[in-house]
């Protein structure tokens, strides 16, 4: 047996930088998620399916305040789709690429860990700014949804989605290592997603639930999320139909904050690169 | 200065293991195991189906958690891998079923983005035979295709080390020749080369030195050409009438000429392939499978 001497590491050149390498990511798994033409089409279309059967079934306004149906539901719509696309989606699609081997791959590169992380955020934030952007058009040109012109509607928008998205997108990561494999994700998955949309004022408005409910519904972030919408689309009008007459604007930024760092430090201490038959 | 042993045991090496452990349950995938591969080295492990070649080369690799041992990797223990460390480190595992959306040119450049000085995305298509592939997406190849997108990026990093888990599975004649080249070359530039394979001719046709596992340990170890005494085995002559084997096989084919005053009917001289060392080795190992209590420690 010979033993050469170890020749001197090849690669003098310092490696890609971790920003470089997570752009990379972003646009590569922003491009798969577009490629992906069922979850596309059931992405966008779910929303606009709701909305379409909500302004059908129930037409008209709150009584006393001026508040259409419109603009209830998109409010609430656009917290689901969010939730849809953050939550359900990348925690069913990470758990997948955990089943069949995607990430084990990714692990032996020399890239850095967050890059992963930092791509699946960011395609879920295009992905959703298409999203809201598809569904508000519908509203406006068919249901007469009137966009608020303030821009202090704006800028509350903009930080409850953020928020909203980015809290949405750490748990879909942290929810990724539950099931026990690809197959049963959508099932372990969705079902407390549908079950928060029936109790966070999407499909039903809060008012109508039971204070149990609502007392259960408000330790997750959906409520907070939709109740932050809904100040932006239903304006000051609407606030006398919320439970406190207030969107506690202020509560919604903690909840969803908080989430946010739980759900940060949830991914950094469970999240698991492999898959349960890897050893 | 003084250094320790296990610093210029991990520089003189490129890979050092010693007494090195795992279990699953019940099962004791790697038992004590040694090797020691040296730099620039076409290193091929053998064995059968569960002999745990997987689950040491993932050990290596710093996918799998040890038990026991002593393990160095280019100078690290792969326990706790670095991002350095891996850009030196090329992998193709076992099973990579992935069915990414992404072609195989976008899978390469995407992959090319982590590396310091990669490898020219095109040039590489070509040479694994992947060029008429470029635009298809990775869902759509076939099986032998699919094994060629893991062999490129395995080597796109223009790695020092390159681990390959049964590389050509799935491979057509005319490819497992073109892999051969590749892997020819990356040896001849100096790549140290880590090897696990079913097909003998393989080992034979890459390797400077074999190792064959059993039941999680190193049964066997050099070179393919002499491996298990086979260099010096007797060969074998056999005609339609007997067969005899000997070390003077010129001697024992001209007495049989002569017995036969010319032509020996269904005339055969053989020396063992490296498949029937193999065999025998792996047969001989066997009685360790009969619930006999696997003996702790590093004999070898
Ligand atoms: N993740 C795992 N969980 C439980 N047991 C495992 C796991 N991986 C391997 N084993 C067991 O460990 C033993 C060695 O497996 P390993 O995959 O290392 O074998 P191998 O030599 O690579 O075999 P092959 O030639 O079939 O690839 C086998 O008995 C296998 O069943
Ligand atoms: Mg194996």
């Amino acid at each position: 047996m010979t033993a050469t001497p170890a020749p001197a590491p090849r690669t003098a050149a310092p490696l890609p930088s971790p920003i470089k390498i997570a752009l990379a990511r972003a646009a590569v798994e922003t491009k798969v998620l577009f490629r992906e033409r069922d979850a596309v089409v059931f992405t966008f279309a779910l929303p606009i399916v709701f909305l379409v059967l909500f302004a059908s079934i129930f037409s008209g306004v709150a009584e006393g305040t001026g508040v259409t149906v419109a603009q209830l539901y998109t409010a609430g719509l656009i917290g689901s789709g969010v939730m849809g696309t953050g939550f359900q989606n990348l925690g069913i699609g990470i758990a997948g690429d955990r089943e069949d081997g995607t990430l084990k791959r990714l692990a032996g590169l020399p890239m850095p860990r967050p890059a992963y992380f930092i791509g699946k955020i960011i395609s879920v934030l295009v992905m959703t700014v298409l999203q809201v952007a598809i569904l508000l058009a519908i509203a406006v040109l068919f249901y007469g949804l009137e966009l608020p012109s303030e821009v202090s509607a704006w800028a509350t928008f903009a930080w409850v989605f953020v928020l909203g998205v980015s809290a949405a997108a750490v748990l879909g990561i942290a929810v990724s290592s539950l099931p026990r494999s690809g197959k049963s994700a959508a099932a372990v998955i969705s079902l407390p997603f549908v079950v928060l949309q029936f109790v966070s004022g999407v499909f039903i408005p809060i008012t109508e639930l039971p204070d149990w409910l609502v007392n259960a519904a408000s330790i997750f972030p959906l409520k907070w999320m939709c109740q932050g919408f809904r100040s932006v689309f239903l304006g000051d009008a609407g606030a006398a139909l919320e439970l406190t007459g207030s969107y506690e604007l202020g509560r919604v930024a903690l909840v969803l904050a908080a989430w946010l760092i739980g759900g940060l430090v949830l991914c950094v201490t469970t999240f698991r690169w492999k898959g349960r038959r890897d050893g | 200065m003084i250094l320790p042993g296990w610093i210029l045991g991990g520089m003189k090496h490129a890979i050092r293991v010693r007494g090195l452990k795992k279990r699953y349950g019940e099962v004791q995938a790697v038992a004590g195991l040694d090797l020691d591969v040296a730099h620039g080295e076409v290193f091929a492990v053998l064995g059968p189906n569960g002999a745990g070649k997987s689950t040491t080369v993932e050990i290596l690799e710093g996918y799998r958690e040890r038990d026991e041992g002593e393990v160095t990797v280019l100078g690290r223990d792969p326990a706790r891998p670095t991002r350095e460390w891996r850009s030196r480190i090329g992998i193709v595992l076992q099973t990579a079923d992935d069915r990414a959306e992404l072609t195989v040119r976008e899978t390469l450049r995407h992959f090319a983005t982590c590396y310091a000085n990669p490898r020219d995305p095109d040039e590489l298509m070509e040479q694994v035979g992947l060029a008429d592939s470029a635009g298809k997406r990775i869902r759509q190849l076939s099986g032998g295709q699919r094994r060629r997108v893991d062999v490129a990026l395995g080597v796109i990093g223009r790695p020092e080390l390159l681990f390959l888990d049964e590389p050509t599975t799935g491979f057509d004649p005319e490819a497992r020749r073109q892999f051969w080249d590749l892997i020819a070359g990356l040896a001849r530039d100096g790549t140290t080369i880590v090897l696990t394979t079913h097909y003998l001719e393989e080992a034979e046709a890459l390797a400077d030195r074999v190792a064959v596992v059993a039941r999680g340990r190193v049964v066997a170890e050099g070179d393919p050409a002499t491996l298990g005494g086979r260099g010096t085995a007797k060969a074998r002559v056999a005609w339609s009438e007997g067969e005899i084997e000997t070390d003077t096989p010129t001697a024992a084919v001209l007495e049989l000429s002569r017995r036969y005053d010319g032509e020996i009917p269904g005339l055969t001289v053989t020396r063992p392939t490296l498949e029937d060392v193999y065999l025998r080795l792996i047969e001989a190992g066997e009685p360790l499978a009969d619930g006999a209590p696997q003996t702790v420690g590093s004999a070898s």
